[in-house]
Formats: structure tokens, sequence, C-alpha cells
């Protein structure tokens, strides 16, 4: 069921302003049985001061249908024509304390009955280019229709940029798989495949170790700690440059500790600039490591006063 | 007439949890809460019921073994893991035959699987919802991986002829499944008798919980698990068993066993009085699906020129629960596929409305029922635009001239 607010239910079970009107000076029907809803709105409308003196509906609809027809008949009554105009499908939709995204299209239709009829009323020809499809982004209350209008007028070849145009998908992103859908069609016609931008990517660069050639034999403990030490030396000049320094604190099995000190300490690129002794480090040594930076006591202390 | 109300005629969607199958379920939330894999005795209790529980599934289904009973997650998961298993065991065989008016559970994973690749032969129905069969048996060959039929239709409770079509995938070298989640527990089914390979059934149809399905795999039939993992259910679908619904699933069988005698005579006597009060009282009105072959306990009721949704809130205003196949009642633009398979008009398709009954289903409800329906047609039918008087309008296309359609 769907949840419909108390006013919803309040115009539903106790529709105003039912059935033909007599003396309605002014007719607008909209929808049609096919669509599952159907509205014809009957306005008596004063010559002189456009005033609608009165208005009746029927409709043929859901609830929501039913009690949009009837909360519009009720808002446009004593209003005159132009301002009657001024009203908005949410207008309708704030009128019933909110609907239902999947059904604020009988709040549209409402709106469009109103226009049809005044239309009417002044001998005008009211036509819309009224479309609609199925609701894909619940959050946004966007239809398959607009999506697939939106990626063709303006030759959208992405979901984000779908939901830059329409915001739909730009919610709870549980659409995203129609829109792709709409997005392979549309983009069929002109020619163009789709090409899916959500792929995961990775955040990390991905280190390749090549693994040890058999013949080269397993570095004893000295020959890895040099190694390690010859690491450190060849990356210090950069740090060096950048007025920081690094230091060996211990290497512990697959953890190699050190201590950034200077400018790179809390630097902003401290994480990349681990990464990629990291990188270095299992390069030289051919095996994975770890570089965990520890800070020292006393460096910490001074820090956390402020520094130098 | 005093409401005995709520009245719930929605049992096609889901039925009421027997308390007796409460009962049963509770001690293994509790004392009994032992994994049936584990090897001490809070396992064990659990197997032995399991056990149990499974013959009693076995016996509802005239399966030959009860070993061909695994239990799932919900039909749905029956589904898939028939369907996709008949792929993945005969990768050779490309081409699907289904129906156009299956379940979702079915639909949807077969139009994904056409954007894979495979070729979906939907057949298609007359309007009283039946099959060409003739059709069927040109489709047959050594293509097809699998046939995925259902027995009955969840909104019209129309049979297919599953038994006479599982013969002839048979004798052309097809699997067949069915999707019998409607048929399970309301009708007499000996799967030892047919040729049906794989049939799919729901927990919760039955006056068991929801959350448990069981998939039927007759002995031989080659098989690709959906999840693998455990040895639960003989590898066949990993995951530790759902053991306190397994153990309700297994008394709510026997409880239906026993009872489907009542679904063939009060449940169907109880649908026939509540169909043929209204059809008699309703002008505009209509039967959909084939009303000679269909479960004892659906009716679905077309009331013209009104839209279904607005019957239900009236009719749940008064306590009465039944369901719709309009668009409204789902939030998309058509109204149900079946009904438009069937070729059911607009102007009946939207106002359709599905009462399924029970057999716990009094008939002090069913006249409630009655009497209360043909008011609120007739008030909605006095809100249209396209009903005048007594009648639907003249020529509803001149009277009602949309600016747009």
């Amino acid at each position: 069921m769907w949840d419909y607010t108390e006013k919803v239910k309040e115009h539903f079970y106790n529709p105003r302003n039912t059935g033909p009107l007599d003396g309605a000076n002014a007719t607008g029907d909209v929808g049609s049985i096919s669509c599952g809803d159907a509205l014809r709105l009957m306005l008596k409308v004063e010559p002189v001061t456009e005033v609608i003196q009165d208005a009746h509906f029927q409709t043929f609809g859901c609830g929501s249908a039913i009690a949009s027809s009837s909360a519009l008949t009720e808002m446009v009554k004593g209003k005159t024509l132009d301002e009657a105009m001024k009203i908005s499908n949410q207008d309708i939709a704030d009128f019933l304390d909110g609907l239902p995204p999947e059904k604020m299209h009988c709040s549209v239709m409402g709106r469009e009955a109103l226009h049809a009829a005044i239309a009417n009323y002044r001998g005008e020809v009211w036509a819309d280019d009224h479309e609609e499809g199925a609701l894909v982004c619940k959050c946004f209350a966007v239809d398959s229709q607009m999506i697939e209008d939106t990626i063709r007028d303006n030759k959208l070849s992405t979901v984000e940029e779908v939901t830059n145009y329409t915001k739909a998908g730009g919610g709870c992103s549980t659409c995203h798989e129609p829109i792709e859908e709409i997005l392979i069609k549309v983009m069929a016609e002109r020619g163009e495949t789709f090409v899916a931008a959500g792929a995961k990517k990775a955040t990390q660069a991905i280190v390749h170790i090549e693994p040890a050639t058999p013949a080269a034999p397993k570095l004893g403990m000295l020959a890895r700690i040099r190694k390690i030490e010859e690491v450190i030396a060849a990356v210090r000049p950069t740090l060096l440059a950048d007025r920081g320094d690094i230091e060996l604190v211990d290497v512990d099995g697959k953890n190699i500790m050190i201590n950034l000190t200077g400018a790179c300490s809390g630097c902003q690129m401290e994480a990349a600039t681990i990464a990629g002794i990291q990188t270095k480090m299992i390069e030289a040594l051919g095996e994975f490591v770890r570089i965990v930076p520890v800070a020292k006591a006393k460096a910490t202390a001074c820090a956390s006063h402020g520094g130098k | 007439m005093s409401a005995p109300t709520p009245i719930y005629l929605d049992n096609n969607a889901t039925t009421a949890c027997d308390p007796k199958v409460v009962e049963a379920m509770l001690p293994y939330f509790t004392e009994q809460f032992g994994n049936a894999s584990s090897m001490h005795s809070f396992g064990n209790k659990v197997g032995v019921a399991l056990k149990a529980a499974r013959v009693k599934v076995q016996k509802l289904l005239g399966a030959e073994h009860d070993s061909e009973i695994v239990f799932t997650s919900c039909g749905t998961e029956s589904n898939s893991t028939a369907v996709l298993s008949a792929l993945k065991a005969q990768p050779d065989r490309k081409e699907i035959i289904t129906t156009v008016v299956e379940h979702p559970a079915i639909l949807s994973l077969c139009e994904s699987l056409e954007k894979d690749g495979y070729t979906i032969h939907r057949l298609k129905v007359d309007g009283k919802g039946r099959l060409n069969l003739d059709d069927y048996a040109k489709l047959l060959s050594d293509k097809v991986a699998v046939v995925s039929v259902m027995w009955a239709n969840n909104e019209t409770g129309t049979y297919f002829p599953v038994v006479e079509m599982a013969e002839m995938a048979n004798a052309a070298g097809v699997m067949f499944h069915t999707d019998a989640v409607q048929a399970v527990g309301k009708i007499d089914i000996n799967l030892a008798d047919t040729k049906i390979d794989m049939l799919s059934a729901s927990g919760h149809k039955l006056h068991a919980p929801k959350g448990i399905g069981v998939l039927y795999l007759r002995r031989g039939v080659r098989f690709r698990p959906l999840l693998r993992g455990g040895q639960q259910e003989r590898g066949r679908r990993a995951g530790t068993e759902n053991a306190p619904s397994i153990i309700g699933l297994g008394v709510a069988a026997e409880q239906a066993m026993a009872a489907i005698e009542l679904e063939r005579t009060q449940v169907k006597a109880l649908r026939d009085k509540l169909e043929a009060a209204i059809l008699a009282v309703v002008p505009y009105s209509f039967v959909t699906g084939n009303p000679d072959n269909r479960l004892p306990n659906t009716a679905n009721i077309a009331f013209e020129y009104i839209e279904g949704e607005a019957i239900l809130m009236l009719l749940n205003k008064q306590g009465i629960a039944a369901s719709s196949g309009s668009a409204c009642t789902s939030g998309s633009l058509e109204p149900s596929h079946v009904m438009r398979a069937m070729d059911i008009p607009y102007t009946a398709a939207h106002g359709t409305v599905r009462f399924s009954l029970s057999r716990y289903t009094t008939e002090a409800e069913i006249d409630f029922v009655i009497q209360a329906v043909p008011p609120i047609v007739a008030q909605l039918r006095k809100l249209s635009p396209y009903w005048s008087g007594t009648g639907p309008v003249e020529d509803p296309a001149k009277v009602f001239a949309p600016a747009y359609a």
C-alpha cells in the first residue's frame, strides 16, 4: 500500500465537487483509459471578472488521481483565471501534504487539466507534448521518457551526466542499471557504444612483485638490512631537498619501521611518500614488505607543543 | 451485517503463518539452536528434525526420494537456481522456452539472460490465458537448455498443462522446470508420476513462514549449484540451513496435504459463490483467465471503467484485503503483463481485482465481501468520466476528448 498522507486519503474517501457541473463554460480533458488515469475538469467562469465560481471533476484513476482532482477543484474556486494559471503541480501536491514520487504524475495531470480547461474557455487550443515513461529514479521522481529525451537532446554518454542534467540517479543510486540501459539504447541510435565509467578504480598503484628467480639465493639477514639501508640512503636526498629526513628505526620481519622527521613529518604527502618508499623497498628486496612510520616519543611530545 | 473484519483475501500474495507452524518452530530459535552440521547433540537433534521435515515436503510433492528436496530461501531463489543450473550444465544449449505470463522471478531472469546472449522463446496465451501446444512442440530442440513454465498463474489461477508439457520436453530430450509456488499445497501433485525435472515451491504461500523455499530436483538431473560452499543440502545449496523455517515448512506441508480436500470442496465453493454473486449484481464485470481450469481459491474479476487501486483502497477501508493488476498499484505505467497478454482491453485491465481465498476463509467473510463490493464499484463509476448513469458513456472516444492521450 502506498504511503498516502491523511489528506490524500481524506480527499479520496470524501472527494469534493464530483460529477458534471451545470452551467460549466470551460472543460479540460486529459489522460486516457489506456494510461490508467483520465481527468475531466469543469469550470464555471464569471465572464467579466474571470473569477472561477465553481469547479467539478470526473476522474478515472487511482486514489491519488482522485484526491489530486478533488484538491484542484477546491484550490481554483474563487481564483481568477490568471491566478489559477499560476498553480503548479507541486502546489497541488503540497495542498495534499505531499504525494509519493510514483504518484507525482497525478498532480501533473491536475495542472494540465486546469490549463486545458482555461485554454478551452479562452477558445485556444491547448497542446502538450506530454509523454511519460516508467519511473526510474524514485528519489527525484524522474521517468524513463525524461531521461531518454535528455540523453538524446544533450548527447549524454555517462550516468554521471544524466544525474547532472536530470538529477536521476543522484540519490540512493539503485537506478544506475536502468539508466545505463537507456544510455545504451539512445547512444546506439547515434552510432555510439556506451562505456561504463563506473568500473572500480584502484585507489593505489598496484605493485607487481616479480617472483624471485630460483637461482637467486634468498637474502641473508645482514644483506637484507644493507639493502634496506641502501634504499633509504637513495631516497634521503629527495627528502632532504624538501627539508625533511628519514631514518631506519627497526626491521621486524616484513615490517620496516622508519621515522620521518622535519618537514616530511605530518606533511600532507606523507602517505604518498611512504607508499613510494615501500614500492622501492619491495623492488629492491624482491619480497613484500610494509613501511611503518613510527614517531619517536620525543618528536611526538615536541609536535604537541607546537613544534620548533 | 456485522463485519467479520479484517478479511484477508490476498492469499496468493502471502498467507498467514499457521499457529501450529509457529509453535513447531519456536524451540528451534531457543533451546534447539544447534547447527545441523555440528558433531554434537545440539546439532544432531536439529539434523533429525530437518530430515523429518524433508520427508513431509517430499510427500506433499509426491517425490520419489527425500533427497530430491532442496531447501532454498524462497521461490525466486529456486527459480534462478533451476534455470541457471540448466544453462551451466549444458553449455552448448543457448535457448530457453517460457511463457509471457510467468512471474517476474522468471521473466526478469530471462530478460537478463537475453542480454547475455541467450535466446528466449516466450509462448503467447489466448484470451483465456491458454497456451498453444503446437507452438510449443515446434520450439523443442536440442538447442533448448530448459523449459520453464508455471503450474498455475498467480493472477488468474489458470493452470498450464505442465505434466503434458514435461512429457513433450522429455521426449525431445529437454529439461523441464515448473514454477509451482501457487499450485503446491492447493492441488494434488505427484511428481514421481511425471517427467518434471525441477519444481519451485515457496513456504509462505502455504501457511509456512517467509524466507523458505523448495527446489525439487529429480534424481539424475544434471545440476550445478548456484551457491557453493559447505555440504548442506548435499552440496546443492550451500549455506547454513534455516532450521526453524524448514521445520515450520514441514508442519505446513503436512497440514496442506491433510486439507487438500478442503481446497477442492469448501474453498472452491466459497470462491464460486463470491464470483457468481458479484457478477450477478455488478454490470460490466467479468472473470479473467480460464474459469474452467484454474486454482480453486482464485477469483480475478475485471470491473470496467474504474481503476483497481481505488477499488482496493475502498475495500481496505472496510477491512477487506485483495490485490489488483492495475498499473497504479505497482508504480509502473502498464497494467499487469498477464492481463495485457490475454488482450484484456484497457477499459478493464486497470480495474482487475484478485480475490484469493484460503482454507481459513469463512462463509461469513465471503458474504460480507459480496455486499461490500457492488457499492464500491458504483461509487467509483459515478466519479468516472467514462460512466454515465447505469452504463458506460456511449462512445468514450467522442465524449471524452483529451488534449493528449
